[in-house]
């Protein structure tokens, strides 16, 4: 690790300071680079592509399972080739992305919301609230993530707002245990005493000071969560729960090449797995990054 | 401007640790008038700052306030709802506290968190919480104090911060304010300015102050009565002229004789031996009979009682005689 020590008295703000310690690491530089061209071709690919892989008049079946590079009856290349119903494989990627992104970013989201709440009210009340929300987060935490969501998307149904809610059930929870963690080292400082003493309301201090000095490793954490977010959409859409047809993710991608996988037609699950691991990679490489990054600051 | 503002009466404030409940504030007498400043002097762990925090409600578990009653301007503190009590906290009571690297919140401004008590206790519009905020900033001589209020707190040295914190008490004109050692970390010019500044303001709004602090030279320039704090008692109580100039019990004695002078430059200073006793080690009778060098077997037995004496107190069996130089 080369991150030179920052200068005393370096007056670069923090996040200028992070991201210039991010830029030198050749690794992190790399990921970020990838992860933004993931991300660009998210958002603008649909645009880009020759075929809306889910307007049904725009697919023909005659094309269906066409290798790499091969020419499809509507004229242009089937690049990494197309599935079973014909549609072309690299829309249906960038299509594929924008959900996982979504679904993983707004997941994210929304744990973070929940559970930075539940952890600062547990940290600013303390006694009997304390007790109570960190033995349901404990309950939460007591069972693999995988299983919760399964069960309550087998009852609740398929819906990228139902998947969404899935990973927020089965995410919070982590997000309450670090902000308690952070909310309690930072509310024993002077400068909330202070604040109490200003006759300032409870609900004011937690927002206005207690909240912006204690959410910086949380957020970091949240980066690399977004990850696993993802992968988790990806699973329950591959054990067909998560997403519905119409709004494929990756992970329905994957499972829809799955039966072909041994006979020979690798493509309509490699290439969608593909983007799954360079997406995920990057987030992690990243989040990572800024991590250690915001640690090396702290110390 | 007379009337007495505040009024605590046989305050105890106990902390409870592993092996017991134990009074770090042991029954505390005080009274401070309008206008009046008080200095309240003690070394450390004499129970000076959890005196100030139970005034103000502010102790913590461990600590409880368990007795005593304290009243500002009339109203019991002690039964005043959590509300109540935040109402009065930065606009009628104000409190400086004693570290003045912590009590900035790191990631507001300056002038965020000096407005948001003017704004909290009904001071108007932001705008006007600034200008309010500017002109406090100035009074405890911060230069350019308007373009101070968009800056951070890393960006103020120790003392600008300190006296950020004064300003921050002063900002909503309290009736009373109790500052905690605020001016240990300055420099003497400065201390000098504030003590000036604090004093001005007692005088011209009627402000009462308690001053907490364990320096007797602040107390002599400042303080218009002092009270002597040992092992949560206070022992001594009185004008500032009639206890530093004859003090009758032996400790306040001793701080005075601990303060360095001009006369007896090159001797070793007087000093009181041992240390203050520990909240769970203090010896039965007289607390400071372990390190009085009058001390007989009746202080080692019997608390002593508290004497009044022409507008003083003070508890000893052996007190110093009256006018009694050394």
């Amino acid at each position: 690790m080369s991150a030179a020590p920052v200068r005393a008295g370096d007056d670069t703000p923090l996040r200028l300071r992070v991201l210039r310690r991010l830029r030198r690491q050749p690794t992190a530089k790399g990921a970020l680079v990838v992860l933004a061209a993931i991300v660009a071709f998210a958002l603008v690919g649909p645009f880009l592509v020759p075929q809306n892989p889910y307007d049904l008049t725009a697919i023909n079946v005659m094309d269906n399972r066409l290798p790499p590079g091969s020419k499809g009856m509507a004229g242009f290349t089937f690049w990494l080739g197309t599935d079973a119903q014909g549609r072309d494989l690299l829309s249906a990627i960038l299509y594929g992305l924008r959900t996982s992104l979504f679904v993983g970013l707004a997941a994210t989201a929304g744990a973070l919301a929940v559970g930075v709440t539940v952890g600062l009210t547990a940290a600013q009340f303390g006694g009997r609230v304390d007790a109570l929300l960190m033995r349901v987060v404990d309950f939460i935490l007591g069972f693999p993530s995988i299983l919760v969501a399964l069960v309550l998307l087998a009852s609740i149904g398929r819906g990228v707002d139902k998947v969404i809610l899935a990973i927020v059930v089965v995410q919070w929870a982590n997000y309450a245990r670090l902000m308690r963690a952070a909310a309690l080292v930072e509310r024993r400082k002077e400068y909330i005493e202070a604040a109490v003493n200003q006759g300032l309301p409870t609900a004011y201090i937690m927002r206005a000071h207690l909240l912006p000095n204690s959410i910086g490793s949380v957020l970091v954490v949240a980066t690399v969560s977004i990850a696993g977010a993802i992968t988790l959409e990806a699973t329950l859409s591959f054990l067909g729960v998560g997403v519905p047809v119409t709004e494929p993710s990756l992970g329905l991608l994957i499972a829809n090449g799955f039966e072909f996988l041994l006979s020979g037609e690798y493509w309509i699950s490699l290439f969608p797995g593909l983007a799954l691991l360079a997406l995920i990679l990057s987030i992690n490489v990243v989040g990572e990054r800024l991590r250690r990054s915001f640690d090396s600051h702290r110390q | 401007m007379s009337g007495t503002l505040l009024e605590v009466r046989g305050l105890r404030t106990v902390f409870h640790l592993a092996d017991g409940a134990w009074a770090a504030v042991d029954g505390v007498d005080l009274e401070v008038a309008r206008g009046e400043v008080l200095g309240l002097v003690g070394e450390s762990g004499s129970g000076k700052t959890v005196t100030g925090f139970s005034i103000v409600g502010l102790v913590d578990p461990p600590g409880e306030v368990i007795a005593g009653e304290v009243r500002f301007a009339g109203e019991d503190l002690r039964r005043a709802s959590g509300e109540r009590l935040r109402q009065l906290r930065g606009d009628r009571i104000a409190m400086i506290f004693q570290d003045p690297l912590m009590t900035l919140n790191p990631v507001l401004t300056i002038g965020e968190q000096m407005a948001e008590a003017v704004l909290e206790h009904g001071g108007g519009d932001e705008a006007a919480a600034l200008a309010m905020a500017a002109e406090a900033l100035g009074r405890v001589g911060i230069s350019s104090a308007a373009a101070r209020l968009s800056q951070y707190p890393h960006e103020f040295s120790g003392g600008m911060r300190q006296r950020v914190a004064i300003a921050t008490a002063l900002l909503n004109k309290p009736d009373l304010i109790i500052a905690d050692e605020p001016t240990t970390a300055l420099d003497v010019t400065i201390q000098g300015q504030i003590l000036f500044e604090m004093q001005k303001l007692a005088r011209e709004t009627g402000a009462a102050l308690i001053w907490i602090t364990h320096d007797l030279t602040v107390v002599a320039e400042l303080a218009d009565r002092v009270a002597v704090m040992y092992a949560g008692r206070i022992v001594e109580a009185g004008s500032v002229v009639d206890v530093l100039d004859g003090p009758r019990h032996p400790y306040t004695r001793g701080l005075l004789d601990s303060v360095p002078d001009e006369a007896r430059r090159g001797e070793r200073l007087p000093q009181i031996d041992g240390m203050a006793p520990r909240l769970d080690t203090r010896p039965a009778g007289c607390a400071f009979a372990p390190r009085c060098q009058r001390a007989s077997k009746r202080c080692r037995a019997e608390d002593p009682p508290e004497t009044v004496e022409a507008g003083r107190r003070f508890r000893c069996h052996h007190p110093l005689a009256r006018g009694d130089a050394r």
